[in-house]
């Protein structure tokens, strides 16, 4: 299905050490997977190409002539590059990720969108709680390359100044200075959200992603079921039970989860008997779901390579071609599957601790999601 | 310091459940609970409290959302403090009722609120309910915080969701629509209907506290739905199915518009009454496509967005509608597994048993290597997301996938979905109106077969007593309870049964020419 006509553009807004990068960093991820070109530009990434070695806060003081010069030409490559993503590259999603914390430089972005013929959508964090901008800091302000030759302490100190600079100018935006602009305000981690004008499909799922993540700290497992009969027969798909390696394999399985000691962990099966059985030997409760089961092979279901090879040599040899986007005669492609995982997905990024016995195919496409591997 | 007591478990014996095709362990111990369908929807009960002023639209808001929550299978409820009213006060005068100095009336309120919520408990506790929409204009803090004791009380979350809007325009088409043909004003005209009806609204403007999440509400979990859906503030959402509530809430609109179902042009497969496959249109399907075509043209509609399967017969139906058109592998037929090609006849020579056990449970009963109903509700429902945020639609599909969807529109429960009538060369067109959708059913007068079966005799007498329901049966969003039981009025003994305006006119379970 066609989600976007018009290319979008996201804009971040938000002070320093608000999770704008890790928000435009995920939401790359995640659009990418689901299908739709996406790419984010890092003004600050620009910056640091520009201006070789930063030396303190001071760069970003308000009344810096020249620190304001650059920055503003940072912005400027950066679009430029937007534009040559979004109408040159078929790009469908740029992700614009710099302060943008007064109205008047958003209001250059937005002219900027309107002029290319780009929807414009905001995402702006908001977020006073200081130890949570104390923990961005650590997390992953210190590792900066900006701050290689510093100690951890001046980092900090020097961080702290680097916010203040943007703080007396800052414009959060404003229900009614603001009322017609397409937006979302984030407010301390996702506790509330304020949504405004979403103008299309596209802006939707953006908004219900960004609504069912969260930041606490979690475990995520991913594993195969056991080794079953019509693996040792080296037939594909199916739905045989485990064999007696793979018995071994779920009693194994039992005792690491059990070693891990982990806090009320969620356990997750396809309906196939082999995943099932795996989770069985776990002795805790699982939850089955359908959309967790091996991609369907269609007519080469129960085969081994070698059959479908002699039997639809055209197929085998397409499959090679573009392993992505093939599908069995009757059956699914990889593409097919990621629409099928989307929900999982996302209710992995609501969850916490949580255990998914699965499949092959279905564990690579599970697995290109969290390393942001492409098709 | 804890350890856990690790117990090797037996060889992993399975059974797989003969309707559902479950896999499950053959002792089938009571201590680990079993849930087959997907994600545990809610675990504790929910109780989705409505805030606004009247005609804000929070009866719209609270069917829409019952009827979709019991369509994904969560079982949902509506409990309609103004029909506890009516039930308890015969005979509505004026706006007078509603004034905040009449303290008779006030007393009378209060007791229909606290009945509403008696039943709200007997649902969430003792009739497997998941889900209560409580919906009254709960419009002061004070009400609403007796309603978080009574939840706290019985251990049910809350959600609250608010209504704001201001725009007289809005609020005067809302009173048009649903208000001048509601029971209260049965004996006036339009006129005098409306302005009783401001003024009642008056009544609660200087009381009206709303939902401050900022300040006094930030530890509650609710949605503010600001002027139509423009605008949304969400505080604290705790679990999945708040989060798809939030998700729908803010997907569906109210813009006047019309969807289009209809099945793809009869196939060759259809001729020869085989299931499935993937076959393409016959002579007569080809014509309906054409008279599809000229239909479409007649409707004179702006922007109609058409979306087809990615089976060959809806696309080519499509095709002579000469309009860009959608492909969703969403939209594909059920998927029959063993049975794909085969006759009715075929299956029941060549598995019985299977064929009989369609019959007795049809809506959860997957095909072996194939799908379920139950499992079709799940794929479609990013279709009914999309349908939601569309204007005006066709959807070419096919026999099953078009009765989950009428079942959608329709509120129609997991038992009618499978025997609902979808036969070929008929559109169904589907209009919003007041708090439901009004159906009309068009034949294009091509001849097609009838592929249509009508539920068994066996299977009417009602499930199979031994059949164990893994999951929650969706169901039509149940009739609401009206009985006030309120001690200083008389008992009220005859219940109407449906609401003015909220159920459609035409339901397609006879069509011409069958």
């Amino acid at each position: 299905v066609c989600m976007t006509n018009c290319p979008t553009l996201i804009v971040m807004v938000g002070l320093p050490a608000r999770g704008k990068t890790y928000i435009s960093k995920k939401l790359t991820r995640y659009l990418n997977w689901i299908g739709v070109p996406t790419k984010e530009f890092n003004v600050g990434q620009y910056r640091r190409d520009l201006v070789k070695k930063y030396k303190s806060f001071e760069f970003f003081l308000p009344d810096n002539e020249e620190g304001l010069k650059i920055r503003k030409q940072c912005a400027l490559a950066a679009l430029n590059d937007v534009r040559r993503y979004l109408s040159e590259e078929n790009g469908h999603v740029a992700v614009f990720d710099a302060t943008n914390t007064t109205r008047e430089r958003r209001e250059t972005i937005y002219k900027f969108g309107e002029e290319n013929g780009y929807k414009t959508f905001f995402v702006e964090s908001v977020c006073v709680d200081p130890e949570v901008i104390a923990a961005n800091i650590v997390q992953v302000k210190l590792g900066s390359p900006d701050y290689v030759d510093c100690s951890n302490d001046e980092a900090t100190e020097d961080f702290m100044k680097r916010i203040e600079c943007y703080k007396n100018s800052y414009e959060t935006l404003d229900e009614t200075l603001d009322k017609d602009l397409s937006y979302i305000k984030i407010m301390d981690v996702g506790r509330s959200y304020l949504v405004n004008r979403v103008m299309d499909h596209i802006q939707s799922r953006i908004v219900y992603y960004l609504m069912n993540i969260h930041v606490t700290p979690r475990s995520i497992y991913l594993c195969r079921h056991g080794e079953s009969e019509l693996n040792l027969k080296g037939r594909i798909g199916g739905d045989p039970g485990l064999s007696v390696r793979g018995k071994e394999f779920a009693k194994s399985l039992a005792q690491f989860i059990n070693e891990q000691n982990i806090k009320d962990l969620k356990v997750w099966t396809s309906q196939m008997k082999r995943t099932i059985q795996t989770a069985e030997a776990l002795g805790v409760p699982y939850e089955q779901w359908k959309v967790l089961n091996e991609i369907d092979a269609g007519v080469c279901e129960e085969m081994t390579y070698e059959e479908i090879q002699e039997n639809y040599p055209l197929e085998f040899a397409l499959r090679d071609q573009d392993k992505y986007r093939y599908r069995y005669p009757k059956g699914e492609s990889y593409e097919d599957l990621v629409q099928r995982l989307e929900p999982v997905i996302m209710e992995l990024e609501r969850q916490e601790n949580v255990l998914v016995i699965c499949h092959q195919a279905v564990m690579r496409c599970l697995l290109a999601y969290f390393l942001d591997k492409p098709a | 310091q804890r350890r856990k007591t690790f117990v090797l478990k037996m060889p992993m014996e399975l059974t797989q459940s003969r309707i559902q095709k479950i896999w499950l362990p053959n002792d089938n111990r009571p201590a680990l609970p079993r849930r087959s369908c997907g994600p545990q929807l809610a675990n504790s009960p929910t109780v989705i409290v409505m805030v606004g002023l009247p005609a804000r639209g929070k009866t719209y808001i609270s069917k829409k959302l019952t009827r979709y929550l019991n369509w994904i299978g969560v079982p949902t409820k509506v409990f309609n403090v103004g029909e506890y009213r009516r039930e308890a006060v015969k005979h509505y005068s004026s706006y007078d009722f509603f004034r905040p100095d009449n303290e008779e009336a006030m007393k009378v309120r209060r007791q229909c609120a606290l009945a509403a919520l008696r039943d709200v408990k007997l649902y969430l506790t003792e009739e497997a309910g998941q889900i209560a929409v409580f919906d009254a204009t709960n419009t002061t803090r004070e009400r609403r915080g007796m309603i978080l004791n009574f939840a706290k009380e019985n251990g049910f979350k809350v959600f609250f969701i608010e209504s704001v809007c201001n725009d007289p325009t809005v609020v005067a088409t809302n009173v048009m629509e649903v208000k001048l043909s509601s029971p209260d004003y049965r004996d006036c005209n339009s006129t005098d209907a409306m302005e009783d009806f401001m003024k009642r609204i008056n009544c609660y403007q200087a009381s009206y506290q709303p939902l401050d999440p900022d300040d006094y509400d930030r530890e509650l979990s609710l949605i503010k739905v600001i002027d139509v859906g423009r605008r949304f503030l969400v505080n604290r959402v705790q679990d999945h199915i708040q989060s798809r509530i939030v998700y729908y809430l803010m997907n569906i609109h109210v813009q006047p518009r019309t969807i289009y179902l209809c099945r793809h042009g009869e196939s060759e497969f259809n001729l020869k009454g085989k299931i499935g496959g993937d076959s393409g249109l016959s002579n007569r399907g080809k014509k309906f496509a054409l008279a599809l075509n000229k239909f479409v043209g007649e409707q004179n509609l702006k922007d109609l967005k058409v979306w087809t399967s990615q089976l060959k017969r809806t696309i080519q139906t499509a095709e002579a509608l000469q309009l860009p058109y959608e492909q969703w592998k969403a939209l594909n037929e059920i998927d029959a597994g063993v049975c794909e090609e085969m006759t009715y006849e075929e299956i029941r020579e060549q598995h019985p048993e299977e064929f009989a056990l369609r019959d007795q449970d049809k809506y959860y009963y997957r095909y072996p290597s194939g799908e379920s109903y139950q499992d079709l509700v799940q794929r479609l429902e990013p279709v009914i997301m999309e349908l939601e945020r569309q204007e005006n639609v066709l959807v070419i599909c096919h026999q099953a996938v078009m009765r989950c969807l009428l079942a959608y529109f329709l509120d129609k429960s997991a038992d009618e979905m499978p025997y609902l009538k979808c036969p070929l060369h008929t559109v169904l067109k589907l209009t919003p109106v007041a708090y439901g959708c009004r159906v009309e059913s068009i034949s294009l007068n091509i001849e097609a077969v009838n592929t249509h079966r009508e539920r068994p005799e066996e299977a009417k007498k009602g499930p199979n007593p031994l059949m164990r329901r893994n999951s929650v049966t969706p169901l039509a969003s149940p009739e609401p309870t009206k009985k006030p039981r309120i001690n200083s009025f008389e008992e009220h003994v005859a219940v109407s049964s449906s609401l003015p305006g909220c159920v459609p006119q035409e339901v397609p379970t006879q069509l011409p020419g069958q």
